[in-house]
């Protein structure tokens, strides 16, 4: 009874021994392919003066500057854009809705390359390498982030509070502001979290459409480990940055546990729209996030139609047989078997994130104090520059038994460390938020408290755990970053494939990289599709 | 349903038993036989699928000695890691480290002995004929001419910080003007409205109106790109034509020659000399004009008929003393950044 009692009150709500073993894996994953390699450099690269040296860069506060504004205003934009589709897709069920949420989704894992060729056609040329191109590019990247993570917990919120709240007679500004918001806060700060990792440390994008007079801190960083050898400086400037966001990740979630508010009943069946108002809104919201979505995917396409200024299906026909143009000439692509390299990449990856940022949320729920460090641990491999991972990875397993730098899991190990942290943002606001009273019921009905954790606990975490398999696969799809570092030969990646063929001046090479993307927006679709499909599934038969 | 699922998982599993006990078998039965090597290359470079590759694959046939591509990233990225790892390399041979990384390269004592000349090539500023037709103006011909006003707003260049062929660019005007005047020439160049992208990719596909013949919708009729960017358009036109949409100004243009050599700590020094022997050698070079869109150094290679008609020869071209490069680069580039943008 006593034990009984100890995983019924406070935090702890598993067995105490069952902590550590939870948190075992994921901490040996992170202090095995991150602190390790990452320490690694460190000691092999800074010597004393460094820190001074690199300080004292001109224009460095510049960059600080700029990296940190863009950031915060792209944060905020991306929550704004974000709120209305999240709401709407996780409360009705209406036609298109799986459109929609894909066509929301799927930006986030196209390659920045051809996103940003895509915009460049979009925007008016006044607004080629502004910090406002920068800026319109994140939202359109990480609505998804908000929609997913903000969508997972909105589904689990009872709609009879908001309506109680209504028939109280607040109105609905109110019901907002005091019922909403409440509730939603643990996964808009987790939503705000990820968006601001990934706008702080943001590359490609920056690179594209920034111009050159705008770098981040990241695009710095790899500007000084790449082309000036400055290995040094850079793993110096990676520690600012981690620094800095490991004290973002620390605010965040001491602020996500102070939010987190128990509810009942687990995710709430979708319904359809009720109403004159309710409809509108829908179609309003759906029209405008489509279209706002649509419209650079949209050019993306047309653009692989295009070849020597007039339309033509030659890109798609010639996909197959990339390596002869005229005799004797090769692109060295195969994109048939890059999709296919993405593809398992991806599957792997997923597995690989879903396993060790499941037990992690798991064991943070539950954890007391320890848990935050092991949230902002996990969280570490977002906010770490490509570059340095890399070179930390390739200077630390070099040797036998551990002479693993060639081995081909590297390159999904490297995703899985980027894509763990949305698991387990997507899937520890659930968990906070499953009263106690459940697990109580369930134990005095007989239950052990293991039971009581899985018919309770794990039972609700499987909807945000398939949100996080979500961004986790769509996050290996499209990375471009450290797989340009961990790649090896004949293995090239979509986005790789994508990069290659633009990199080689003719019409054709272009707009085959534009027929690649496109499959890569498909692929892309279609994984979240059946990712979904649960949720759609048992929506139907309620 | 479920029990499919399994049984396929089970059957997938026994299958890559069964191969890991294949692949343990040959690798003892076959220690007789020359070793496999891996040669280290740059991210433009074909790991399949092309003649290059079949080159090497006729390597393997006559020698036995396997050939592993590993790529590194672009050109500076794999000279950072080639010297991080320095005496333990991650391969026997390295492909493509060119003069502006040398250097770096050797002051790091990548290589075993002295790297071998394999390539080499130009970046030049490349013009759109048509546009220049069009509009009844002569194409520019040297640096000088850029700075002319009829040139006015019709140049794109790359970031020299982070970008390889703005970093040749900006070496060409050093060599031009001196260590103490190319910074006049930049500012010249600014007031007359040169444009600035971060990457060849964004300032050949998105900014040169020549580009892809023609269909890029680009708004800048000279770009800095490669002499051998001509051949490449006709190569890989569509639909496909004979001659060349875009010229070469050739008296804008920085020379650049890649290097291979055998990596320090290598387990295998005997196969790795003799690959890095068989880049230089006819079978190899011939193929790399259409591949990698580069002169071979070997003389005695006929160069392909489309190569040879539109790529450009500049008969003088600029180039900086690689070990002045190493000492001045990070300076140049500061300078160049405070100078055109800010």
């Amino acid at each position: 009874m006593d034990e009984h009692r100890a995983a019924l009150t406070g935090p702890n709500r598993l067995p105490r021994w069952l902590v550590p073993a939870l948190a075992a894996a994921p901490v040996a994953v992170v202090a095995t392919f991150f602190l390790w390699p990452v320490g690694t450099l460190l000691a092999r690269v800074v010597r004393p003066g460094s820190v001074g040296d690199t300080l004292s860069i001109p224009g460095l506060g510049d960059v600080l500057w700029f990296t940190l504004w863009q950031a915060v205003v792209s944060t905020v934009l991306t929550l704004a854009v974000g709120f209305a589709p999240a709401a709407l897709l996780a409360r009705y069920r209406f036609p298109g809705r799986r459109a929609v949420l894909a066509l929301v989704t799927v930006p986030f894992m196209l390659p920045t390359v051809v996103v940003g060729a895509a915009f460049l056609a979009l925007l008016p040329d006044g607004l080629h390498g502004t910090a406002t191109a920068v800026v319109v590019a994140h939202v359109f990247f990480n609505v998804a982030v908000v929609v997913r993570l903000v969508g997972a917990m909105w589904a689990v919120i009872p709609p009879d509070l908001p309506g109680a709240a209504r028939t109280l007679g607040a109105s609905p500004a109110q019901v907002l502001r005091h019922v909403l918001l409440p509730l939603l806060r643990p996964a808009l700060v987790a939503a705000a979290t990820v968006v601001f990792l990934f706008t702080f440390t943001s590359y490609g994008v920056v690179v594209l459409l920034g111009g050159a007079a705008n770098p981040t801190l990241e695009v710095e960083i790899a500007r000084r480990a790449t082309q000036l050898g400055d290995v040094d400086g850079a793993a110096v400037l990676s520690v600012l940055q981690l620094v800095t966001l490991a004290g973002v990740v620390w605010w965040s979630s001491r602020a996500q546990r102070r939010a987190a508010l128990q509810l009942g009943g687990g995710s709430v069946p979708l319904r359809r729209p009720r109403g004159r108002r309710e409809r509108g809104l829908t179609v309003a919201v759906t029209t405008v996030t489509g279209a706002l979505m649509a419209a650079p995917l949209a050019m993306l396409v047309l653009q692989s139609f295009r070849v020597g200024g007039r339309f033509t299906l030659n890109a798609w026909r010639r996909l197959g047989e990339p390596a002869s143009s005229r005799p004797g000439s090769g692109l060295g692509v195969d994109p048939v078997a890059s999709l296919g390299v993405s593809l398992r990449y991806a599957l792997v990856a997923t597995t690989i994130a879903l396993v060790v940022g499941g037990l992690a949320a798991m064991a943070i729920a539950s954890a007391r104090r320890h848990g935050r460090l092991l949230d902002i641990g996990m969280m570490l491999p977002l906010g770490t520059s490509a570059v340095t991972l890399g070179l930390g990875l390739l200077i630390t397993f070099d040797t036998v038994p551990y002479d693993w730098r060639g081995e081909w899991w590297m390159v999904p190990l490297g995703h899985a460390l980027v894509a763990t942290p949305f698991v387990v943002r997507a899937v520890l606001p659930v968990l906070r938020a499953v009263p106690d009273d459940q697990r109580a019921a369930a134990v005095t009905l007989g239950a052990s408290p293991l039971r009581a954790w899985w018919w309770v606990d794990a039972r609700q975490a499987w909807r945000p755990l398939l949100a996080g398999a979500g961004i986790a696969a769509a996050v290996s799809l499209g990375e471009f970053g450290a797989t340009t570092f961990l790649t090896r030969s004949g293995r090239e990646t979509v986005p790789i494939a994508i990069g290659r063929l633009l990199g080689r001046a003719g019409a054709l090479p272009r707009a085959q990289a534009f027929a690649l993307a496109t499959i890569l927006l498909v692929a892309t679709a279609v994984v979240i599709a059946l990712v979904d499909r649960p949720e759609v599934d048992r929506a139907g038969r309620s | 349903m479920r029990r499919t699922v399994v049984g396929g998982a089970l059957a997938a599993l026994l299958l890559l038993a069964a191969c890991g006990d294949d692949s343990g078998s040959t690798a003892t039965s076959t220690s007789a036989e020359p070793a496999d090597i891996t040669m280290v290359v740059y991210d433009s470079f074909p790991t399949e699928g092309t003649p290059l590759n079949d080159a090497l694959a006729a390597f393997t046939a006559d020698t036995g000695i396997g050939v592993n591509l590993v790529v590194a990233g672009d050109a500076g990225t794999m000279v950072t890691k080639a010297v991080l790892t320095a005496g333990n390399p991650e391969g026997d041979v390295m492909w493509g480290v060119d003069n502006t990384l040398l250097s770096a390269a050797t002051d790091g004592r990548v290589f075993e002995g002295d790297p071998t000349p394999v390539d080499d090539g130009d970046v030049c500023v490349n013009y759109d004929i048509a546009w220049f037709t069009d509009h009844g103006i002569n194409p520019p011909l040297t640096l000088a001419d850029l700075i002319d006003p009829a040139y006015k707003d019709l140049l794109v260049v790359e970031n020299p910080a982070t970008s390889s062929p703005g970093l040749a660019f900006l070496l060409a005007t050093v060599a031009a003007q001196g260590e103490g005047g190319w910074q006049d020439y930049w500012r010249a160049l600014r007031a007359n409205g040169v444009a600035v992208e971060d990457s060849w990719t964004t300032a050949y596909y998105e900014r040169f109106s020549g580009a892809g013949g023609g269909s890029s919708g680009g708004d800048r009729p000279l770009v800095v790109s490669y002499a051998s960017s001509p051949p490449a358009e006709v190569v890989y036109a569509d639909p496909p034509r004979d001659d060349a949409p875009t010229g070469v100004s050739l008296g804008t243009c920085f020379h650049q020659t890649e290097y291979a050599g055998v990596l320090r700590g290598t387990d295998h020094p005997a196969e790795a000399a003799q690959l890095v022997a068989f880049l230089t050698g006819v079978a190899f070079q011939q193929e790399l004009p259409l591949t990698l869109f580069v002169n071979p150094v070997n003389p005695d290679v006929t160069l392909p008929d489309v190569y040879r008609q539109w790529a450009a020869v500049p008969t003088d071209p600029y180039t900086v003393d690689p070990a002045e490069i190493a000492a001045n680069r990070e300076q140049w580039q500061d300078e160049w950044t405070n100078i055109v943008l800010r």
